[in-house]
């Protein structure tokens, strides 16, 4: 089957289109928290800790913390080309919304289940917020659909 | 989302490019979370925070000719006067804070340089309509007096705060105000700093949504209000939680859950609290400074900090933040003579996340507020976390004793 036809549905919040590799936080994820100069989260315990989120398609379940910090942290990435290429969230909350909407980062939500059974760091996916849907481009997980 | 004619122009920018610019913001956020309309404000607070995103965006609202229809209290940056009395600031940093400080006035903003608004100068009434930013404010405002606002971000509260109105979702709406799951606290809450330990452990034991804690004292303290807003949306997001018996919208633990059960239930024990402290604690005897004010102290804390420190000389740098109005106060009340005695700073107008505090860079602090301790990371600060007589003592000693 050509992996080209296999559109995953989702909701866009903040515009925008992009194609990287997948990264997944099993835990929220403040931004402030992530080194500008070369993307690595630098909060104790995350399940990020130590890795860069630099380039990535990000994927975690939701924001979390301060009101301003979220949006200086994706500012200060923005400003060094550290920050995630898009992002995929399962809970929007307002502070990690705003700031996406602001900073230009594409963000989305409401994936279909199928998306997250499959995915896995790594791979690499092409995400379109503003027609809703995401596809996965080269990732032995959709060898088998 | 549906608009009125006006919104319509507001958004096609016949008032002008800034209040284009806030409106677009606005409903890119209510499409986001299938808003039908927007709704008029009647108050806002604006994080400001005087960093890079903060500054930018609010000049270009300012460059866009933009004026708040609603003016929003502001969250401090840092008293620049006060610091260059005693420390360096940079010509940049001092350029910055400037440029800070003229962008809101230019927007309109009252000028409250405070992080606590909800206790002082910005209360609002039960069921009013607001857009309230900053970790403490926003769930003190909904949980606390049952006023209504969203999880803001500093910037969507501003662009609320510059329309006059914000998208009608999440909890304006009576159906999103109802509690997720149940917290039931076994631990005995001693003091306000008890506060400050289950508003961090409770969202990463229990995940997302809207705590009802049971189990609390029937006699809850502003200031412990305060700590357990700050730290629930330090270590998560949380725009609201109820207290069985005690908050506006939950008389009972039936209302709280507005008659349905609740997702889970979590135990907190006092060996939970511990563990957190733990936890959030660097390792380490000798201290090197004690910061307290974050969020900016109370009258009540500041008088609690003057009588522990009646007689004492520190060892180590002492700081706390609070607003201008307790400062003011706590000078009549003889407080900062105390404190100024045995060589603490009392200043207002700063937060503790801002370039003032370069100087204490690579040294290990003291403080009642994990908040304070999670976001100074980013500026090489280290901190053990005590409650606020064991943070007073520790800079008696010069170190603490376990």
């Amino acid at each position: 089957m050509k992996i080209d036809s296999h559109r995953i549905n989702c909701h866009k919040i903040a515009e925008g289109q992009a194609e990287g590799e997948v990264l997944i936080s099993q835990d929220d994820i403040c931004f402030y928290l992530v080194n500008p100069e070369d993307g690595v989260v630098i909060e104790k315990d995350h399940s990020l800790e130590g890795q860069s989120i630099a380039g990535k398609v990000l994927i975690f379940p939701s924001g979390k913390g301060s009101s301003v910090v979220q949006a200086d942290g994706l500012y200060q990435l923005a400003m060094q080309g550290t920050g995630p290429s898009a992002m995929i969230i399962e809970y929007p909350e307002t502070v990690l919304v705003a700031s996406a909407i602001i900073m230009e980062v594409p963000l989305v939500d409401k994936v279909d289940r199928f998306f997250y059974e499959q995915v896995r760091d790594g791979d690499r996916i092409e995400l379109n917020a503003d027609e809703g849907y995401i596809r996965f481009l080269n990732s032995s997980s959709i060898a088998n659909n | 989302m549906r608009l009125t004619k006006a919104e319509t122009a507001m958004v096609e920018g016949c008032y002008g490019e800034g209040v284009a610019v806030a409106m677009k913001v606005l409903v890119a956020i209510g499409e986001a979370f299938e808003a039908e309309k927007m709704v008029p404000i009647s108050r806002a607070h604006v994080a400001l925070s005087n960093q890079e995103a903060d500054l930018w965006f609010a000049e270009k609202l300012v460059s866009g000719g933009a004026k708040c229809l609603v003016p929003p209290t502001v969250n401090p940056g840092f008293n620049l006067e006060y610091f260059q009395e005693v420390t360096t600031i940079s010509p940049e940093d001092e350029r910055i804070i400037k440029r800070t400080r003229e962008a809101y006035r230019r927007l309109g903003a009252t000028l409250t340089y405070n992080c606590t608004p909800y206790l002082e100068n910005n209360i609002p009434r039960f069921g009013e309509i607001t857009a309230f930013s900053e970790s403490s404010a926003t769930p003190f405002i909904n949980s606390v007096y049952g006023a209504r606002t969203n999880r803001e971000a500093a910037q969507s509260a501003l662009c609320a705060a510059v329309a006059g109105r914000t998208p009608e979702y999440g909890f304006l709406l009576s159906e999103n105000r109802m509690g997720d799951y149940l917290v039931e606290v076994k631990a005995e809450m001693k003091d306000d700093f008890d506060y400050n330990l289950l508003g961090y452990c409770v969202p990463l034991k229990a995940g997302h949504g809207t705590p009802v804690f049971s189990g609390l004292p029937s006699q809850i303290t502003p200031e412990s209000l305060m700590n357990l807003g700050a730290q629930l949306n330090t270590a998560g997001a949380v725009s609201m939680y109820h207290i069985v018996g005690f908050t506006p919208e939950a008389p009972t633990l039936k209302d709280a859950f507005n008659g349905g059960e609740p997702s889970k239930v979590v135990v907190v024990t006092g060996d939970d609290l511990l563990e957190m402290r733990q936890k959030l604690s660097e390792n380490a005897r000798r201290i090197d400074f004690v910061m307290l004010g974050c969020p900016h102290l109370s009258i009540r804390q500041v008088k609690e900090i003057a009588r522990l420190a009646e007689g004492q000389k520190f060892k180590t740098e002492f700081w706390v933040c609070t607003s201008f109005t307790t400062k003011e106060l706590a000078e009549r009340m003889g407080y900062l003579d105390v404190i100024a005695k045995a060589g603490g700073h009392v200043v207002s107008d700063t937060c503790i996340d801002q370039p003032c505090w370069h100087h204490l860079k690579g040294k290990v602090g003291i403080t009642d507020s994990p908040k304070c301790a999670y976001y100074t990371k980013r500026r090489g600060l280290q901190f053990l976390i005590r409650n606020i007589p064991d943070c007073v003592g520790a800079a008696v000693k010069g170190e603490i004793d376990s």
